[in-house]
């Protein structure tokens, strides 16, 4: 049986911030040797510039390297080698170069930012009928049920061509996969489920190709593509496009609405929005690290060297909050200049969907801080064990 | 002697994450595709801070520039 790891050291918070053990490592060691929720040892990287330098690198730190071999070190180690390849089809964060490039490439295409700009609009409406729904239900509100988490839901589902109605099974299903304090083989199973429901889902599209992202996948690149492959990127955009979006606009309101001084400023000056974005990307930092590496080299790391095999955990969440980024890096302060944080990641597997993460959050918080000006948090449920960092649940009244 | 800033585009390491044109959009563009396109490698003094962020922010290192 797999045992419920305590929480790794890279993904305790107390409210918004990093264990404090996490910034004492950044300044003093740089890297240690961690326990992971994968039951695999891992070097965890905090400074910024090894974070990025690690990102950058994926020759020496692959992705894709070893993967059957962790998995079943995660206590898998009954799964067939056709099962485990059929759970990794598609899912880009799991290849290197060439796989990874190859499906990239097809999927560049659908988040330009001209792209995001003709989607804005319907963002906006989005945004809108969800405040109307508010509104109309009065305050107070759970803020993560009735806001951040239907919005970017509704976008997804739309971009990619999954039925809107299906939404009560998928988010379900994310919330217990992301879940670390889920056991691995019952978020192994959630996983064959939205498998499973993303092969329905492909069969249809491939019988009827519609318009929207998984339909244009379908026409123009269908047969570059396995069915597997179709069903993989399905989950991995269907996943990442309403979980993250979801956590960043929960939690980026509740950090405003704490610090009224950046609320204020805000909606006095909402042209500030898109530093205000930034600046909430790095100081939240919702994926606590990006997925890990794999050494394929002898490697130094601060000082430490590593040997081939070694599994790298980069702490984003703690790189962000590095001096060497910007200075005072605990403050929020949507006035500065955030650039080159690694909430996205870095390097070639720097997320996808970020320009429709920010576009969202550019439309998001604005909206809410016109709609409800007296806006103000009652009540906040942070998420503790999982991979995406937010709220539960979070009232809020006006 | 004034030497002006000088911004290189590598094509084929373009990820087409678009930050540089969110950042710039007077001195990039990105094609059809996402790939980067770069409208001017000698950007006017006033865009050369914004250039630089751009630079600065590309996750893929695409972007490098002389100065």
């Amino acid at each position: 049986m797999t045992e419920i790891q305590p929480l790794p050291v890279y993904m305790r918070r107390r409210e918004f911030d990093p264990d404090p053990e996490l910034a004492v490592l950044r300044e003093e060691e740089g890297v240690r040797r961690v326990a992971t929720p994968f039951g695999v040892d891992a070097w965890l990287v905090t400074r910024f510039a090894d974070v990025r330098a690690v990102l950058g690198d994926p020759e020496r730190f692959s992705s894709g390297r070893d993967w059957a071999r962790l998995f079943r070190a995660a206590g898998l180690e009954a799964m067939g080698d056709e099962e485990l390849a059929r759970l990794r089809a598609g899912n880009l964060l799991a290849y290197d170069a060439p796989e990874h490039t190859r499906l990239r490439r097809l999927l560049t295409p659908e988040f330009t930012v001209r792209r995001m700009r003709r989607l804005e609009p319907r963002v906006e409406e989005i945004v809108e009928r969800h405040l109307d729904e508010m509104e109309r239900s009065g305050s107070p509100a759970d803020l993560v049920s009735s806001f951040a988490l239907p919005v970017p839901s509704m976008v997804i589902c739309e971009l990619l061509g999954v039925p809107y109605e299906d939404r009560a099974g998928f988010q379900h299903r994310t919330s217990r996969m992301l879940d670390v304090s889920v056991p691995v083989r019952e978020r192994v199973a959630v996983q064959r489920e939205s498998r499973a429901y993303m092969a329905g889902l492909v069969a249809r599209i491939r019988a009827d190709p519609g318009e929207e992202l998984l339909g244009t996948l379908v026409r123009e690149h269908g047969d570059e593509l396995t069915d597997d492959e179709l069903i993989g990127i399905g989950n991995l955009l269907l996943v990442a496009g309403h979980e993250t979006t979801s956590n960043m606009l929960s939690l980026g309101t509740l950090a405003l609405l704490r610090h009224p001084d950046q609320a204020e400023l805000l909606r006095e000056e909402p042209e500030r929005i898109d530093a205000a974005v930034e600046e909430l990307l790095r100081w939240l930092g919702i994926l606590h690290a990006g997925t890990a590496r794999v050494t394929t080299a002898e490697v130094d790391l601060a000082g430490h060297t590593v040997r081939p095999g070694e599994l790298v955990v980069c702490a984003l969440t703690t790189a962000n909050r590095d001096p060497a980024l910007v200075p005072d890096p605990d403050a929020l302060d949507i006035t500065r200049d955030a650039a080159g944080h690694v909430a996205f990641g870095h390097g070639v597997h720097h997320c996808l969907g970020a320009p429709l993460a920010r576009m969202e959050m550019r439309v998001g918080y604005p909206a809410l801080l016109r709609r409800f000006p007296g806006l103000r948090a009652v009540d906040a449920d942070f998420r503790t064990f999982h991979v995406v960092y937010g709220l539960t649940s979070c009232e809020v009244a006006w | 002697m004034v030497t002006a800033m000088k911004i290189r585009a590598d094509r084929d390491v373009c990820i087409g994450a678009g930050l540089c044109l969110m950042t710039a959009e007077e001195v990039f563009d990105q094609d059809d595709d996402g790939v980067v396109v770069l409208l001017t490698p000698t950007p006017a003094p006033e865009l050369e801070e914004k250039a630089r962020r751009a630079v600065r922010s590309c996750p893929s290192g695409a972007l490098s520039m002389e100065e």
